[in-house]
């Protein structure tokens, strides 16, 4: 099984056997069908179990499991054309960061996102999702093209972070997100956003500040990654697991916060178990979000906008 | 023992020459794009191969073998991009006069009418692609290398503005050697007054494409070819401020072989996307299909 992580593999131990005993039954025409049965209850439990008790350093593991849908599987489950823009007019073409324009339920949308790899040398070529400022800059001229023409933005977010490489600093890493940032709380259509996977820090954020952000159920968002808080913290990147109870960067508990607003259900174990079940979710939240949001009149759009950022924080005043 | 410290034995290694496997097209530079393929057999600039001419015009007038581009003139553009029938012209008639008494000038443009059969070097007009209503141009590199002098500048302004009139979207094929020399800052203006028109365009909503053919460069490619809303561009069409030569002369080193095509400028970030000539079509027809379906206001909120 690849891609198979520690804690699963009662479950995985489990779906062997079964497999082995049909076999058997199979080849030597004997009836088993009570042992199947007794494993299939039990393979049921324990797989309830295993992925009803999840630790947040868990759902880490499977926030970034290979085989998850990316966001160039999301944008074939949202649109029906897509025609991919490259190019930030600027200094370079990034691919970590795709994006273009596109037809959902027959009207027309823009999708941007980070693009991770699906193996190692696509890993290389998207540099593992992690954005350059050339990438926040082509996410930014296609949102201004959005606007424009008045299409609605959808942005996909999984990264571990923007790249933190010196061709990144020469080049203005902090001010390419702040311009988003900038951009993004006065965008004149409809945004919405989904951390997919891995919301990591600002380079999540600078293509996330959106009327309605969406976290998949597994998915984390948060300041920093667990292991880099804890190599920060207390000086040790292996108590990465410690920082992830800590920090509340959970889709339920980025909702308690009042970050996101909602959650979308993973397929049971995660997105990567069934991707096709996964794409369809989001792309099912994706168009009633688009609906929902074109109703409303711009300057009402735009002053939910400012309140919906407004009001995060929390504090004491005496 | 000492002699050897000294005099070392050099190893030798033969060199190989680095291939590319698909032999990469030939950008010329400035040397004046040959005439659509008219004789029986045409050798292909790319890879050497002797091609049909009803075999080229099959291909879209590209290489079946390695995709090499030749160069096309305006009619044939426009019959493989638009609706048959479609196509209204504009300003047919609009042509160059030698505002500065220009040695020889008014012999050269006459000479590219005759050779060309064009007023100008661009062609305008209106037509439809699967249906969809576009104001359309295309320059043409076979007349005095499709530079821009105060000609080509009015047609495109005005295409433009008809674009605006029309509200339809305006796609633009770009092929220029740049701002016409014989015209002086007349020229240097056009690029001024084009651009000014694209502001137009943009501040009225109106989507405006460039397509960057071989060769978009200098007056032409520092104004309306590479501001528009989406630019796509032709393999190995060359796009860029300054020539070869030039840059080369200047900073005394040898340029890499892919300088400026489109998909160099593509990697740096330039250009949107680089689309086969036989694509072109179908990728201009789902832009414009993008950019005019229905919007959501009327989705309904559902509540799901």
């Amino acid at each position: 099984m690849p891609g198979q992580l520690e804690f699963e593999r009662p479950i995985e131990e489990l779906a062997k056997k079964l497999d082995e005993v049909r076999a058997f039954m199979r080849q030597h025409g004997i009836d088993l069908s009570q042992e199947v049965a007794r494993l299939e209850a039990e393979l049921e439990q324990v797989t309830a179990r295993v992925y009803g008790e999840l630790t947040p350093w868990q759902r880490v593991q499977i926030a970034r499991q290979p085989g998850r849908p990316t966001t160039l599987d999301y944008i074939r489950g949202l649109c029906s054309e897509f025609i991919e823009l490259h190019g930030d007019r600027n200094f370079r073409d990034d691919p970590a960061v795709i994006g273009g324009i596109g037809l959902a339920d027959g009207r027309p949308v823009t999708v941007i996102g980070t693009q991770k790899g699906r193996d190692t040398k696509e890993n290389v070529y998207r540099n593992f999702g992690m954005a350059h400022p050339e990438g926040y800059r082509k996410a930014l001229r296609l949102m201004k093209q959005a606007e424009k023409f008045g299409r609605p933005v959808v942005l996909f977010i999984d990264t571990a972070g923007a790249y933190p490489g010196m061709s990144a600093e020469e080049r203005g890493q902090s001010e390419a997100i702040a311009r988003n940032l900038l951009e993004m709380a006065g965008l004149r259509v409809p945004t919405i956003s989904f951390v997919t996977g891995e919301g990591g820090s600002g380079g999540a954020l600078g293509l996330g500040l959106t009327d309605r952000i969406y976290v998949l159920e597994y998915a984390w968002y948060s300041v920093i990654a667990p292991e880099s808080a804890a190599a920060i913290l207390w000086k040790d990147s292996t108590q990465g697991p410690r920082a992830a109870e800590l920090m509340r960067i959970g889709a339920r508990d980025l909702v308690e916060l009042g970050v996101a607003d909602g959650v979308i259900r993973e397929p049971v174990g995660g997105a990567q178990k069934n991707p096709q079940e996964m794409v369809a979710r989001v792309a099912e939240q994706a168009l009633s979000a688009l609906r929902e949001l074109a109703q409303k009149p711009l300057e009402q759009l735009l002053a939910e906008r400012y309140d919906k950022y407004r009001q995060i924080g929390v504090y004491s005043e005496s | 023992m000492l002699k050897d410290l000294f005099y070392k034995k050099r190893h030798r290694y033969a060199t190989v020459a680095q291939t590319d496997r698909r032999p990469k097209p030939e950008i010329p530079d400035e040397v004046p794009p040959r005439d659509v393929p008219k004789g029986l057999v045409e050798k292909c600039k790319g890879c050497g191969a002797l091609l049909m001419a009803r075999e080229l015009q099959k291909h879209a007038y590209t290489c079946p073998h390695c995709d090499y581009h030749f160069p096309i003139g305006g009619p044939e553009r426009l019959q493989l991009l638009l609706d048959d029938g479609s196509f209204e012209e504009f300003d047919a008639a609009l042509s160059s006069e030698d505002p500065l008494g220009f040695p020889g000038y008014r012999e050269k443009v006459e000479k590219a009418k005759q050779a060309t059969n064009l007023a100008e070097g661009v062609v305008t007009g209106a037509g439809r692609i699967d249906g969809q209503a576009l104001v359309v141009g295309v320059m043409d590199a076979r007349f005095i290398m499709g530079s821009m002098g105060s000609a080509v500048g009015e047609k495109l302004t005005r295409a433009m503005e008809a674009a605006l009139a029309r509200q339809c979207p305006m796609v633009l094929f770009t092929a220029s050697g740049g701002a016409r020399m014989q015209e002086g800052i007349l020229s240097l203006m056009q690029m001024a007054k084009t651009s000014a028109a694209v502001n137009r365009m943009h501040e009225a909503g109106i989507l405006y494409v460039s397509v960057i053919t071989h060769p978009t460069t200098g007056g032409v490619s520092a104004s309306f070819a590479s501001i528009g809303d989406i630019i796509l561009a032709e393999p190995g069409a060359l796009f860029g401020f300054a020539g070869r030569r030039v840059i080369e002369q200047t900073i005394r080193q040898k340029l890499p072989d892919d300088f400026q095509t489109a998909e160099f400028m593509l990697q740096h970030g330039m250009i949107d996307k680089v689309v086969h000539r036989k694509q072109m079509r179908d990728t201009l027809s789902a832009i414009l299909r993008i950019h005019a379906a229905r919007g959501w206001q009327d989705a309904g909120a559902t509540g799901v």
